[in-house]
């Protein structure tokens, strides 16, 4: 894991073999997403802003290292930053909780936030993270409460918010600072609701096919514009944004400069109210009139022979027989996340 | 060592598979037609079996008060997902072994006489997983909580966001959020109650925003799943962690309360958490559900007292008794009412694997 989060994995080679496999595309920028030397939140804005100001603490238990936020100018635009920050090296990286807030990160987050909407500044939040911290004591503290809490304040924030994924975009961590007017995401950047690793161990039963849950849940950038979920996507310049920090910082000062003109001339009423509107409409499903699910039909001789002799169906002390009997039915309800 | 043996029974029938459950916890066989008698709660060690959406209706509604709504909304399959089995697939077997169209179903009731908008969650369904129905359903039952000034209760029970819906399912995250604060800024009230298990992306959405958080003993509550944890931090996890009761320590839990006494408590909490436009200045009396002034009450209850005589003439039964008969009834008509979830015994056993799934690394 700490390999992983080190970016190590780049310099091994892809689990997979790369000739016109879709799987490898896909890996090849969760590797880049990833990177290393890929610019974080305070890169991108010492290159982009003309001024920061940085905040800390959330003034209940601490400062969070793995989540900065503060005041910026911006092409003479007063605004709010908040964004996850991975570390550069093993030291920082450290330091930072390998950009892995917990929960006084995200009330920082909303401290900063709530500042921003008091003195009407606009909000970009800057979104790479590998997901919160899963320790015990961000449990303690409460990751998933400041999550929520996060999430509900960025519904209803009375001032433009302007989300930008620019790596990692790991689950409800990424979230809870990524529900915006617009989210815009770089070219390499993924999004997605569970690491490739973690899906992969949960339905492929094993972390090596993680490209394949890569590109089964359609992380990349270009997907998640498909889907409507990121408004935006960024070019990046060269082999990828770890490449040329001042270019990627420029292009997406001119992207988010852009949208935050538009934002500011929308009355703040009908912004809250399209911002509500974008996250009510998210989501796939169907109406059919209402009858219930049929019943199973009792079911035949066939059926019952064909239970009688499923493998799956025999156990001895509890422990289910190899064979392919339980792969063919469903999986234990406990895997579904 | 038991041998399992194969039966002719058919897998519906035949689920929970015998006549007999072995608690997973204090590993006594218990009866189940005792055990549904008892809530499913083991009477030997307090061990609460997880309960399908149906059997949570009735134990928490009153008789016949059920109303289901938008009952029609089915999954589709957004992004083409296949990994072991296409997710359409997992949907129509899930859909088949429940009975129920998706891991959630909402609809208004009441609970003592006082009308509640109610989601109920089922893990029996693709382990209650939250794509983009069951966050659907939760944004509509907040949504007309607030139209109506209902108070909304949901029920959570599970394992998180659903994966092979991808980012689409971990925006419910944000919709159901969203629906939630417009409820708390109308001062409509929500009560959340966590059953085992409630993790991941629904702890950290709805489940944990609860005016006030109500938790089944023992459930497993939490954000990342244990193995995560133990993956992270590299050492023994405590004992008790993410159970109702860590939360309660850790000040994310109101009360933990025993399945027996949960009906009696959330009619205890809708009297002081009425919706905003309920109170009405000089009848807070009456919010309260104390005895309003009545200075011909005698009248009425005299009447009573002639109709009782006069039923019991008759051989009808009393009203009371008519009432305590409500527990044996079946109460909703759905069709697999008695079908709980199935139980899988690794959940209180085994001191690492608890979690369902490493849910939403979040």
């Amino acid at each position: 894991m700490v390999d992983r989060l080190l970016g190590r994995a780049r310099d091994t080679p892809s689990p997979v073999d790369p000739d016109g496999d879709p799987r490898a595309a896909v890996w090849s920028r969760v590797q880049l997403a990833r990177n290393l030397r890929r610019p974080r939140t305070l890169e991108l804005v010492e290159a982009m802003a003309d001024e920061w100001v940085e905040l800390a603490g959330d003034r209940g238990f601490g400062n969070d290292p793995a989540l900065v936020a503060g005041f910026a100018r911006l092409d003479g635009r007063r605004i709010a930053v908040i964004g996850q920050q991975k570390g550069a090296d093993t030291d920082e990286n450290i330091r930072r909780n390998f950009g892995m807030p917990h929960p006084e990160g995200y009330r920082k987050a909303m401290r900063v936030m709530e500042l921003a909407e008091r003195f009407g500044l606009p909000v970009v939040s800057f979104v790479d993270v590998p997901g919160a911290h899963p320790g015990p004591e961000s449990e303690e503290r409460g990751i998933a409460d400041a999550i929520a809490r996060s999430i509900g304040l960025m519904s209803r924030l009375r001032t433009p918010i302007v989300a930008v994924i620019t790596g990692e975009g790991g689950s409800g961590g990424a979230l809870a600072i990524a529900v915006g007017d617009v989210v815009i995401a770089l070219e390499n950047a993924v999004y997605s609701v569970i690491s490739p690793e973690g899906c992969a161990s949960i339905l492929w039963r094993t972390p090596d096919e993680a490209p394949t849950a890569a590109l089964a849940m359609r992380m990349t950038a270009a997907d998640q514009q498909a889907l409507g979920i990121v408004d935006l996507v960024v070019a990046e310049p060269g082999e990828g944004a770890h490449t040329d920090h001042a270019e990627t910082a420029r292009r997406l000062r001119a992207a988010i400069v852009e949208q935050l003109d538009v934002l500011a001339q929308i009355p703040i009423d009908a912004l809250v109210e399209t911002r509500y509107r974008r996250y009510r409409q998210l989501g796939a499903y169907t109406e059919v009139a209402a009858p219930p699910v049929a019943q199973p039909e009792r079911p035949g001789l066939a059926d019952r022979l064909r239970n009688l002799l499923d493998p799956g169906r025999w156990s001895v002390g509890g422990v289910a027989l190899p064979g392919p009997g339980r792969g063919r039915d469903e999986p234990p309800a406990r895997e579904e996340v | 060592m038991p041998i399992k043996l194969p039966s002719f029974r058919h897998r519906r029938e035949s689920y929970p598979p015998d006549l007999w459950t072995k608690c997973p916890s204090c590993e006594e066989m218990l009866f189940n037609k005792q055990l549904d008698k008892v809530m499913r709660v083991c009477p030997t060690c307090g061990h609460h079996f997880r309960l399908s959406a149906a059997v949570r209706l009735e134990q928490l509604l009153d008789e016949g008060t059920w109303a289901e709504r938008d009952a029609g909304l089915q999954s589709v399959d957004p992004l083409g997902f296949v990994d072991q089995k296409p997710y359409p697939d997992r949907v129509a077997a899930a859909q088949l072994a429940t009975g129920m169209r998706d891991a959630a179903i909402w609809g208004t009731g009441s609970i003592e006489g006082r009308a509640v908008a109610i989601c109920v969650m089922d893990f029996g369904f693709m382990g209650g997983s939250m794509g983009s129905v069951v966050g659907e359903k939760v944004t509509r039952a907040a949504e007309a909580a607030l139209a109506e000034r209902l108070p909304l209760i949901v029920v959570a029970a599970s394992g998180g966001a659903r994966m092979q819906e991808g980012t689409l399912a971990l925006m419910q995250l944000a919709k159901t959020v969203a629906a939630l604060e417009r409820l708390k800024a109308a001062r409509v009230p929500f009560v959340s109650v966590m059953s085992d298990p409630t993790t991941g992306g629904v702890f950290a959405s709805y489940a944990v925003l609860g005016d006030v958080n109500l938790a089944e003993p023992n459930a497993l509550i939490g954000f990342a799943g244990a193995r995560v944890t133990a993956g992270t931090i590299a050492q023994e996890l405590p004992a008790g962690f993410q159970r109702a009761e860590f939360l309660h320590e850790h000040g994310f839990v109101d009360r933990v309360v025993h399945r027996s006494a949960l009906r009696d408590e959330l009619a205890l909490l809708l009297r002081y958490l009425v919706p905003a436009s309920l109170i009405i200045p000089g009848e807070a009396t009456d919010a309260l559900n104390l005895p309003a002034f009545r200075p011909l009450s005698f009248l009425s209850a005299l009447a009573d007292r002639v109709s009782q005589e006069d039923d019991e003439i008759a051989g009808r039964p009393r009203p009371s008794e008519r009432a305590a008969e409500r527990p044996t009834d079946p109460l909703i008509g759905r069709g697999n009412g008695a079908a709980p979830p199935p139980e899988t015994p690794v959940a209180d056993s085994a001191p690492v694997a608890p979690e369902p799934a490493e849910p939403f690394r979040g």
